[in-house]
């Protein structure tokens, strides 16, 4: 196993007084599902939104610690945050298709980079739509507004428009928590297709998901790190007695 | 090569950008520093106190501004005494009491006539409503500050209604359900407690009010009768007057550029920029503490 | 008193309460239709192709109006080509740069007072700033420049306004997969405005259409017997023609004042229907 993110004393204050995370230290593993999980307001949204510094756009009054990717300290302020989130992209817990076609959506992020070339931005679209298994669906349709497809899919076509920058690491926020079971079934199939050449990072929409794709998990609670360990270990025999009282659903 | 050839166009757009967005306080730093450039060589030419005497008769030196900034007040109260019935009247009917097809019929209709040219209703005010009150109350002549007020009050009518009626819309509805629930009546909610929690809502709609009639130029200038004079008592309502917007379109077309009468027609536009500022700042500094207290009760 | 007749006392000055707001209403809202209704009746007759379309004659007593709609539709273009782009990039930059600081404070006191200032004050802006200082002359272009400051409060506040509609999670994804501030504006904020930008455009230069104080001094001309044929020319314009006609040459016949006054408000008007209808189409097709 390999590092792919290392975090270290991070700690997060929003303007509003609100310490979201506190000396956390975890590592995300490179190519596995890492699952960050725990209550509601637990820090781990703050967490995902730190790696690829989408927090610029919060009003954050205090930020300490480092975040270590790829040999450098991301939250460095030389950092390049477009280059950072063209490697480290995200997927939000409503799909939010942008007010554009299903084809441009995907190749959105590619068109930013300046990419011109119809034959290359349609390859990639195509080749991202099929790993997010959407490919099939919409091939027809490329052209048509993309909030006509149903949430499931718009939700696939977050992934695929994520997909489509090929970057190294994809963070989750409870991506299924607006979906019904069949669409969740297949977004958490494609997370055990995709680890084999990404790094995924999941805040799991429950524990039951959680236990179901995590390789290591981390337990978040008000703003601290309770545990974190190799998931099946984590789920099957926690050492901290929060945790388990959080995973067998005593407290949630 | 390319990504920098990006970079650098999007921090030249951001740039211009944020040019943009500055340039209104480069307006209105330029509108005052022009303002006071031609017009504070008046103070040069007429001593202060002509220039605050109260005789206007620039073809003989006489300056003083004093008929026209009374007739701009005379004027204005009078618009502002029609108005305000009328407008809060018209923004507690439609908030209050109003059916919403009704609503949604007469808001357009009172739109369209914040868009109507100043110009168009000093025209009618000269070919029906002066001839009308000469008439009906039988004066010399029709053009007069009252005829002036009435257009005045048509003038400022949809800003006072439609910034009214949005003050009574932000009230919390839990302000009427609590009066209901005690058995008040509609007629008592609107008036015991919707009103009075709208109060500095309702009085930022009166200084925008204020500052509109103030500042009207063209339908003042074609119905009031242009003559600067003193009012004397009341019944200078029923007489022709001048305001100070009407005096500077009307006579800065004729006067020589750097002349003293020029200069003194720059000093009044200080005056009525100095007037506008006040009744903004005091229309905004009002409607921001009514949004901060509503904010406040319902947190 | 007993407690019903008490309560019928109420009843009473209830009915004639609303009563009389209802009276109210009606009195403000009548002389908007009577104005309109009047001025149609009355200025129709005067309408024909040589009314739009022919110069003066006789001391402005005959011939048409050409001129003056011209010079209407010249300034109304030249107000535009300043304070548009002036106006919606001042309004992005509101909604999506500008940090709430004391400098964001300050230009939005400055665009509250110069939305405030009385038009006539702006004459007078125009002339010491365009005419003499800059020595534009009285012309279409120092007429255009004053008017387009005027109208600039108008156009930031609804390209603000109609920025601030479209939901936030636009911009979070849009920044999500590496664009920059002014690629998320451009793509995706920006065209979802459009409608309520537009609208703002066009409810600015119907102000700028039918303004007529702020021209007196700057670019605007009692009579011209030719069209203008360059920016730096005066010009006629239909609301200063209106004023002209009726409170300065003897002798006009009703008929062509009424004309002239139904033509701009036509002008007007039908900028603001217009604007109505944009906004309304907009509402009926947006997806969020």
């Amino acid at each position: 196993m390999q590092s792919k993110i290392s975090v270290q004393n991070l700690s997060l204050t929003y303007s509003d007084g609100v310490e979201s995370l506190h000396e956390i230290n975890v590592e995300v593993i490179a190519n596995a599902v890492n699952v960050f999980f725990g209550p509601a307001g637990g820090g781990k949204s703050s967490l995902l939104r730190a790696f690829n510094r989408l927090n610029d756009l919060a009003d954050v009054r205090h930020l300490s610690g480092e975040i270590w990717f790829n040999g450098k300290n991301i939250l460095e302020p030389d950092t390049d945050v477009i280059e950072l989130r063209r490697k480290i992209g995200m997927v939000f817990s409503r799909p939010v298709p942008l007010p554009l076609t299903l084809w441009e959506n995907v190749a959105y992020g590619l068109l930013l980079m300046g990419e011109k070339r119809k034959n290359r931005l349609d390859e990639a679209v195509e080749k991202a739509l099929r790993l997010a298994a959407l490919w099939d669906e919409v091939k027809d349709r490329l052209n048509d507004p993309a909030s006509a497809i149903s949430g499931g899919q718009q939700q696939r076509l977050c992934l695929a428009r994520v997909l489509a920058l090929e970057p190294e690491v994809i963070l989750l926020d409870e991506p299924t928590s607006a979906l019904d079971p069949v669409s969740t079934a297949k977004i958490e199939y494609s997370l055990l297709e995709l680890k084999e050449q990404y790094t995924i990072v999941l805040v799991p929409h429950n524990v039951q998901q959680a236990a179901r794709v995590a390789d290591y998990a981390a337990f978040f609670l008000q703003g601290r790190l309770v545990e974190y360990g190799i998931g099946k270990q984590l789920f099957v025999s926690p050492k901290v007695k929060e945790t388990e009282d959080y995973v067998t659903g005593r407290f949630g | 090569m390319k990504a920098q050839r990006a970079a650098l166009n999007e921090r030249i757009i951001n740039s211009l950008i944020k040019l943009a967005g500055y340039s209104s306080i480069v307006f209105v730093g330029l509108i005052l520093i022009f303002l006071v450039r031609e017009g504070l060589p008046a103070l040069n030419d007429v001593s202060l106190k002509d220039l605050f005497g109260s005789r206007w008769y620039p073809i003989e030196g006489y300056f003083g501004i004093l008929p026209l900034i009374s007739g701009s007040l005379l004027v204005t109260v009078g618009a502002i005494l029609i108005a305000i019935p009328l407008g809060i009247g018209t923004a507690v009917f439609l908030s209050e009491f109003s059916p919403s097809w009704l609503r949604n019929l007469l808001k357009p209709i009172i739109e369209v006539l914040a868009g109507l040219p100043s110009v168009v209703l000093g025209f009618l005010g000269i070919q029906i409503v002066a001839p009308f009150f000469r008439r009906f109350l039988d004066l010399p002549t029709g053009l007069t500050a009252f005829t002036g007020a009435v257009l005045l009050a048509l003038i400022s009518l949809p800003t006072i209604v439609s910034i009214a009626e949005d003050a009574l819309n932000t009230v919390p509805p839990a302000y009427r359900q609590g009066a209901l629930a005690l058995g008040a009546t509609n007629w008592q909610t609107a008036w015991g407690v919707t009103v009075p929690a709208a109060r500095s809502g309702l009085l930022t709609a009166l200084m925008l009010g204020i500052g509109r009639s103030i500042g009207e130029t063209m339908a003042v200038m074609m119905v009031t009768g242009n003559a600067p004079v003193l009012p004397s008592g009341l019944n200078a309502l029923f007489l022709p007057a001048r305001t100070m917007t009407a005096t500077i379109a009307s006579e800065m077309g004729e006067v020589a550029t750097g002349s003293p009468h020029y200069h003194v027609l720059f000093f009044i536009g200080i005056i009525l920029f100095l007037i506008s500022l006040v009744v903004n700042l005091t229309a905004s500094s009002l409607s921001l503490r009514s949004r901060k207290r509503a904010e406040r009760l319902l947190s | 008193m007993n407690l019903p007749e008490y309560s019928r006392k109420m009843r009473q000055v209830e009915v004639l309460g609303i009563n009389l707001l209802r009276l109210i209403t009606l009195l403000t809202a009548v002389p908007v239709i009577g104005i309109i209704v009047f001025i149609l009746i009355r200025g129709l007759p005067a309408i024909s192709w040589e009314f739009l379309t022919q110069m003066p004659r006789d001391g402005m007593r005959a011939g048409g109006i050409l001129p003056a709609i011209i010079g209407t539709v010249y300034l109304t273009l030249g107000t535009a080509i300043f304070s548009v782009p002036l106006g919606v990039a001042a309004g992005i930059y509101l909604a999506e740069y500008a940090s709430d600081n004391a400098t964001t404070r300050l230009i939005r006191i400055a665009i509250i007072n110069l939305a405030g200032i009385p038009s006539v004050v702006y004459g007078l802006f125009g002339l010491g700033l365009f005419v003499l200082f800059l020595r534009l002359g009285t012309s279409i272009l120092a007429a255009s420049l004053t008017l387009s400051i005027m109208t600039l409060p108008v156009i930031i506040s609804t390209t603000e306004e109609a920025l601030r509609s479209v939901p936030n999670a636009f911009r979070v994804v849009s920044t999500s997969l590496g664009g920059t501030r002014w690629q998320t504006t451009w793509r995706i904020t920006l065209p979802q405005a459009m409608p309520g930008v537009i609208t703002g455009i066009i409810l600015g230069l119907e102000r700028a259409a039918g303004e007529t104080a702020p021209i007196l001094f700057t670019g605007a001309a009692f009579f011209l017997p030719r069209l203008p044929a360059s920016p730096m020319d005066a010009t006629m314009a239909l609301p200063y023609h209106i004023f002209v006609i009726s409170t300065s040459v003897p002798g006009m016949p009703l008929q062509i004042q009424y004309g002239t006054v139904l033509v701009l408000l036509v002008f007007v008007l039908g900028m603001n229907l217009l604007a109505t209808l944009i906004r309304n189409r907009a509402r009926a097709r947006r997806q969020w």
